[in-house]
């Protein structure tokens, strides 16, 4: 199984995934630069946090004009696995291949440290590997982290079951009902604000991130044995 | 200003202009006979900056010549961007910390970010890839708005850097003390790692090589910074201040990336950030340390606004821009290289060989003056040093304890505390983990973030009670390199070099320049004892307000090797029932104490003394123990004693207390500041182990598992209260303290 890992100018934490990715969890990884096209040859594409662009203009807003976007919203309508991490989900949001929007935290400040999820939906290609409800400790880091959707769409996407996880030590960035982390209405493209690349080392941030690369992992392979 | 409009030579004597540009009469004089004849405006200027202290050190060198530079580990000490120190297997570690003092105290924002972002240029421009970030801040007690605005925008501008450029903030320091009230000091370290063969120079050699700038365009922001930091704040005076140059973390994360991917081509000859004095500097120094020439045409200079002259270019610290050396002929490839990122790079001019640094503007030469002039031949001064009336009436003062009615409420005041209350406030605000390497992040001891690829770590730390060194300099310089190391020890760490931020009040002050002297000498002592050379530094003088210096603050920024991740060892308990061992006994020393301070309002008598040789000992035998894997947890005791740090162990676990029992005169058990002194828990079956180890060590209690923190005395119970009280009281105090009004 093949990972792309996007690279946006600005953007730090390319280098996160890629270790988790690779020198973790063993598989294919590959840099994909912003300006190149075309993600056929890869099986998941992940999009890293960071400030892509400084944050300029506001998170991810910039990164939507990149020539890789077009590629990446093919892929993800190929029905192939795109995660996209903190401001890999500003990214994600910004491009409309999921809903809402990002404001400041509620306290104004940027913030990071381990927080609190639940999973809330296991029935995904990213989340199989845990149990419903189990709660997650991942690092995160935002000053943007604050998810807003409006009341129509929270009623969407808890009816259709969207939300992924939520958070479960007080929501202190201020996200609409908590959420954490959401799919598109396909199930293959998932946003979260925590950080589970950060999470793949007991010495480093734990090993709860873990279950949902496997998960990603898992799927596909069961789905290249299928079509085998 | 224009150039037409510039003074011309002859004006710049009459009207003795070079003084608003921070020159004495003797040193234009000097500059003078140096040039054989009376420079223009431009050059003038050039002489300024270059001897400026901030440039050229011409007070503290003597002082600074003392500090131990050498051992078997340095690959460059100080006089590059940063020191470099070899840790195995090819590969070093590469350190600098750098004061942005005088801009913090006016913009704190942008004041303190440019102070990340010029250290983090100081560590890539060797050629390393910048790992970690720490900081060391100053500040007022936070009961004036003033100091609470400059504190939280001054925390806010070194996270917005670190976090968006992604360089995690690993560990820091703040201490409280309104002696820095309005003048903060805002101290940022970076640490970077490379391979032996990329460590790069700041050197233009080579005739006809070829002098790129790349970065940022060159405006007329922070024009003779190097000369304002030289200066003290005077709050009236802010009318008269220059334009404060503004950072840009993403414009500097692509042209750091670019620079480490430019170090590993054979076209580069040498490469310097445009720090202090811009391009001023980075052209004198890079010609002047490789015995060439440079010649540049400042019309090729990116420029960011219209008619600038050539003495705005020269003096400008627009931030985010370096000076770069290639082989002839290898332009375009380099040009082409910084262009992927987005990042612009020019030819400004080349190598020559006459060891000039000559100038050309507008078809004319507007400067020409020898580089080594500039860059080496500053005047250098023996300041006057005299010992402060203060110093012998507080060595001559009779040592006290501190009156205290109610030991338990003592406790509760001192967690709260600023200096010693949880910093969660600051460090909640950095991002601590990006890049996946970071093992301890800030709230212990030590910072430690895993050196890639292999299974060692580095740890590292920022220390310096300040109070100490105004008591006793040359005490409190020995204190402050000590309490480093035991911070990386407690870490797991073997320390193994130094670098220095001398943060002072104005070296024209006798009594100033002799802290200054006394305390270097404390700090090259300790240095040598505990193997840590001093590799790379910085100083900062005439952090004054209205005349009044600050407390002398020469920070220690340290670097230690974990030799294997498994000796990482934090502050917090790990399991009940491990037995706790207190290393060396408290004695009397309340002299520039947190409980000093907090019951008497201000600081008197002798600092805490220091034997060299004990902590020395004590720390080796700690070390060896904890390499042993046979400690669960270590601190050292700092501010507020032993009872703060029995505290802390108990914060920072789930469901663990503490009871203990101490000797002797109550107060002094429990809130003494005796130096060399660490807590330390251990499992019972290493208890015979351990002691065999350490030998100072002395059995004091257990952990429990309660939520009661209990301290017992001679004569009965001293402390017993709950985890949960005191922790909350601990955890809050700063936020509290922001709240306030006033």
């Amino acid at each position: 199984m093949k990972f792309a890992i996007l690279v946006f100018p600005g953007a730090g934490c390319d280098v996160d995934l890629f270790h988790a990715v690779k020198n973790v969890l063993g598989y294919e990884a590959e840099y994909v630069w912003h300006t190149e096209s075309g993600l056929e040859r890869f099986d998941a594409v992940l999009i890293p946090t960071g400030a892509t662009y400084g944050d300029y203009l506001r998170p991810g807003a910039l990164a939507k004009s990149s020539q890789i976007i077009d590629s990446l919203k093919a892929f993800a309508n190929s029905g192939k696995p795109v995660l996209g991490v903190g401001n890999g989900f500003q990214i994600l949001a910004e491009i409309g291949l999921l809903p809402g929007a990002f404001l400041r935290n509620k306290g104004l400040k940027f913030r990071s440290g381990n927080t609190k999820i639940v999973v809330d939906n296991t029935n995904t290609q990213f989340t199989a590997d845990y149990q419903k409800g189990q709660e997650l400790t991942i690092p995160f880091a935002h000053e943007f982290g604050n998810y807003y959707v409006d009341e129509d769409t929270v009623a969407e996407l808890k009816q259709t079951d969207r939300i992924v996880f939520t958070y479960a030590d007080g929501n202190s960035d201020g996200s609409t009902a908590s959420i954490a982390g959401v799919v598109n209405e396909q199930g293959n493209v998932l946003g979260m604000m925590p950080l589970p690349e950060r999470a793949v080392e007991e010495i480093i941030g734990g090993t709860d991130g873990l279950p949902l690369f496997n998960s990603i992992l898992k799927n596909w392979s069961e789905n290249n044995v299928c079509h085998a | 200003m224009s150039a037409m409009h510039e003074p011309n030579a002859q004006q710049i004597i009459d009207e003795k202009l070079y003084r608003q540009m921070g020159m004495t009469d003797e040193e234009f004089d000097r500059a003078v006979n140096m040039l054989g004849r009376h420079p223009n405006y431009t050059e003038t200027g050039l002489f300024s900056a270059m001897w400026s202290e901030h440039c050229s050190y011409k007070s503290s060198k003597p002082v600074l010549r003392k500090f131990p530079t050498e051992g078997a580990r340095v690959l460059q000490g100080p006089g590059e961007g940063a020191g470099i120190v070899d840790i195995g297997d090819n590969q070093a570690v590469v350190f600098k910390m750098e004061s942005h003092n005088s801009p913090s105290a006016i913009e704190p924002f942008i004041g303190a970010a440019t102070g990340a972002g010029g250290v983090l240029r100081d560590v890539f421009s060797m050629g390393a890839r910048p790992v970690a970030l720490v900081n060391s801040l100053r500040f007022g007690d936070l009961t004036d708005a003033r100091d609470r605005y400059l504190f939280e925008e001054a925390v806010a501008g070194i996270a917005s850097y670190g976090n968006t450029i992604g360089i995690p903030t690993v560990a820091g320091e703040v201490q409280f003390d309104n002696c820095y009230s309005k003048r903060p000091l805002v101290n940022a370290m970076a640490v970077g790692l490379l391979n032996h063969e990329d460590i790069q120079k700041g050197i233009a050699s080579g005739v006809g090589n070829s002098i790129i700038y790349a970065g940022a365009t060159t405006g007329r922001d922070g024009i003779h910074g190097a000369t304002m930091s030289s200066a003290e704040v005077s709050v009236e005076k802010e009318g008269e201040l220059p334009v404060m140059q503004a950072g840009d973390p993403f414009l500097e994360k692509l042209l750091m990336e670019a620079c480490l991917e430019l170090v590993k081509s054979d076209a580069l000859i040498g490469i310097q950030d445009m720090g202090a004095a811009g391009l001023t500097s980075s052209a004198a120094e890079m010609a002047s340390k490789a015995g060439y020439g440079v010649e540049m045409n400042l019309n090729l200079v990116p420029q960011r606004e219209e008619g600038m002259t050539a003495y705005e270019m020269m003096l400008s610290e627009s931030q985010e821009r370096m000076l770069i050396v290639v082989k002839k002929g290898r332009e375009q490839e380099v040009i082409d290289l910084f262009s992927s990122y987005t990042i612009n790079a020019v030819v400004v001019g080349r190598v020559t060989d006459d060891k000039m640094l000559r100038l050309l503007h507008k078809g004319e030469v507007v400067a020409e003056v020898s580089a080594d002039a500039l860059a080496e031949d500053s005047p250098v001064y023996d300041k006057k040093s005299e010992e402060p009336a203060y110093f012998k009436e507080f060595q001559a003062a009779e040592m006290t304890e501190p009156v205290v009615d109610d030991l338990h409420a003592t406790l509760k005041e001192l967690l709260q505390r600023p200096t010693i209350a949880s910093k969660e406030w600051i460090y909640n605000q950095f991002d601590t983990q990006a890049r996946s390497n970071t093992v301890i992040a800030p709230g212990s001891s030590a910072g430690v973030i895993r050196v890639s690829g292999t299974t060692k770590g580095l740890a590292m730390t920022a220390d310096c009670n300040s109070r100490f060194v105004y008591l006793d300099p040359e005490t409190g310089g020995k204190i402050a390199v000590a309490e480093a190391a035991r911070n990386l020890i407690c870490s797991g760490a073997e320390p193994i070099a130094v670098t220095d931020c001398l943060n002072f009040g104005s070296a024209d002050k006798p009594e100033v320049f002799w802290q200054f002297e006394k305390s270097a000498e404390g700090i090259s002592e300790a240095c040598l004892k505990l193997n840590a050379p001093v590799i790379s530094g910085n100083v900062s003088l005439s952090n004054e307000v209205d005349g009044v210096p600050v407390y002398p603050t020469p920070t220690i920024g340290m670097v230690g090797i974990v030799h294997d991740l498994s000796h990482v060892t934090t502050t917090e308990f790990k399991n009940a029932g491990d037995v706790l061992y207190v290393i060396g006994e408290a004695s009397l020393d309340f002299g520039g104490s947190e409980l000093q301070q907090m019951t008497e309002g201000k600081i008197s008598g002798r600092a805490p003394v220091i034997d060299l040789d004990v902590e020395a000992v004590r720390q080796k035998e700690l070390l060896t123990a904890i390499q042993t894997g046979i400690v669960q947890s270590a601190t050292d005791l700092s501010e507020g004693g032993l009872a703060v740090a029995l505290c802390e162990k108990a914060f920072g676990a789930k469901g663990l207390g503490a009871g203990v029992t101490v000797s002797g005169s109550p107060v002094t058990a429990l809130f003494s500041e005796t130096q060399s002194r660490f807590l330390v828990s251990v499992k019972e079956g290493d208890a015979e182990a351990f002691e065999k180890t350490v030998t100072d060590a002395i059995k004091i209690g257990v952990v429990t598992e309660s939520d009661s923190i209990v301290i017992n005395g001679d004569e009965g119970t001293l402390i017993d209260g709950t985890v949960t009280e005191l922790h909350a009281a601990w955890k809050g105090a700063i936020q509290c303290l922001l709240n306030s009004e006033g």
